[in-house]
């Protein structure tokens, strides 16, 4: 099959004909890929939500080079030879982006300093390039209590974006999901109905999936802040998963046992919850060493390596 | 070479006139130079009894306020730490239970907020960082036995 030509903000790239305007621009990489806070490339059907990857199409295709008349989803729109793409170039997208991310925290606590996610948060990094300074609406917010939707994941219904991201997992990773969204509209909420439902073996994975601070890991429950812990690349024989984690460490307590992160904040393999929870001393582990944290993260403050 | 300042005097070893030998001049002009400074406005105060006026942006002892309910602020977010140049804060966070909303602002609280008190170069980025403006550097004085 002949590869389809797209140009993303100037940058010609070609890609095979069924990606999306994201997965292109994700194989050309830096500043032009979209934010993404509902889009999971391992998950089959999440993306279209959350809006954030908006972006102009200035000419539809080779053959119908009228722009597109809306902005569109990029995680959910395929490419066509001889798109045209304007994202960071397009100041329709940036300032749309910026109206996103002002709904994606109406309901918002804006609690970072109490949230166990701040520092490795994708709203609080979206907000930080397209947030605005003040807070325009005085209306009330919507106040749930954290709730403890599993044995060790704590549910803070506040924080949540409802990207859907944590019901794609208990779909698509384990066998029966008892977890989901009630209600509808501005009533919907993540919820189990029943407290303490959720038991799977991988529903570990919901913590790591969630881009907020909506899912939590109970046993980390504000024993650290994210910089203050160091990431090290660790593996163990697991019979239910790869066993390929990152443990995170502080000095020689280990704190946290999470998959391994890529540079879009996707799990590279999903891990059961043996390793997730059960597994908290160094001593079960075999390291590799220390992980590699992007410079400008504030999980690299304050960690003088050997250079 | 040239000289760095004027005020290299080239030492010598010539002898000394009748006058150098004596030394009284030189003892009387030493005296009069001290004896002029009792005359002299002192550079001194009687510390506990006088203060010192001190500038606005002094930055004293370390407190961390409560608000007006007298709840605590602190919701050990870490910020003061990171943003430590000397490294000085750590902090034990804990978590509040119900019953304690008289005590504790946020679900989260410093259960132990430690200043290494050696470390500490009172720049006051703390007080910069802190996003619930708890912590703050006041005007008092540091207690000699904590640094």
């Amino acid at each position: 099959m002949p590869l389809l030509k797209v140009t993303i903000d100037n940058v010609e790239v070609e890609v095979e004909a069924g990606t999306t305007i994201m997965n292109a621009a994700r194989q050309v990489g830096g500043h032009i890929v979209p934010p993404a806070m509902c889009y999971y490339s391992k998950l089959e059907g999440s993306g279209g939500k959350c809006r954030t990857c908006l972006v102009r199409v200035a000419q539809g295709s080779a053959k119908d080079p009228r722009p597109m008349p809306k902005l569109v989803a990029s995680c959910r729109t395929l490419v066509q030879d001889g798109m045209v793409v304007e994202n960071t170039t397009s100041p329709e997208a940036m300032d749309s982006r910026q109206a996103i991310t002002e709904f994606l925290l109406i309901n918002h606590p804006l609690d970072c300093p109490v949230c166990d996610q701040a520092g490795e948060c994708h709203l609080q990094d979206l907000s930080y390039v397209h947030g605005l300074e003040e807070t325009r609406t005085v209306e009330e917010r919507r106040v749930f209590k954290p709730i403890d939707i599993g044995d060790k994941i704590k549910l803070h219904m506040n924080r949540c974006i409802l990207c859907y991201r944590c019901v794609m997992v208990a779909d698509q990773i384990t066998d029966k999901r008892v977890h989901g969204v009630l209600g509808r509209g501005d009533h919907s909420e993540i919820s189990t109905h029943i407290q303490n439902a959720v038991d799977n073996d991988f529903s570990g994975n919901m913590i790591d999936v969630c881009p907020v601070g909506a899912l939590t890991d109970n046993t980390f429950r504000f024993k650290s802040r994210v910089w203050f812990t160091k990431p090290f690349d660790a593996h163990r024989n697991c019979t239910k998963c790869s066993g390929k984690v990152v443990l995170w460490m502080k000095g020689e307590e280990l704190l946290r046992v999470t998959g391994r992160k890529d540079k879009y904040g996707e799990l590279e393999e999903f891990i059961c919850n043996d390793c997730r929870f059960d597994h908290k001393s160094a001593a079960e582990w075999t390291i590799e060493g220390p992980r590699a944290i992007e410079r400008h993260s504030v999980i690299s403050q304050n960690h003088y390596g050997k250079q | 070479m040239e000289k760095l300042t004027n005020r290299s005097v080239v030492a010598s070893d010539k002898k000394m006139t009748f006058m150098e030998r004596i030394y009284v001049p030189a003892i009387l002009k030493g005296m009069s130079i001290t004896i002029t400074h009792f005359f002299k406005k002192k550079t001194t105060i009687n510390y506990p009894e006088e203060k010192r006026e001190f500038s606005k942006v002094y930055r004293g002892q370390h407190v961390l306020k409560r608000d007006d309910e007298g709840r605590e602020r602190c919701t050990a977010c870490g910020l003061c730490a990171v943003a430590c140049p000397a490294e000085a804060i750590t902090m034990v966070a804990a978590e509040r239970k119900p019953g304690e909303e008289h005590l504790y602002r946020e679900e989260k609280y410093a259960a132990i907020y430690e200043i290494n008190m050696l470390r500490c170069i009172y720049c006051g980025d703390c007080e910069d960082a802190c996003p619930k403006e708890a912590i703050f550097l006041t005007d008092r004085i540091v207690a000699s036995e904590l640094c």
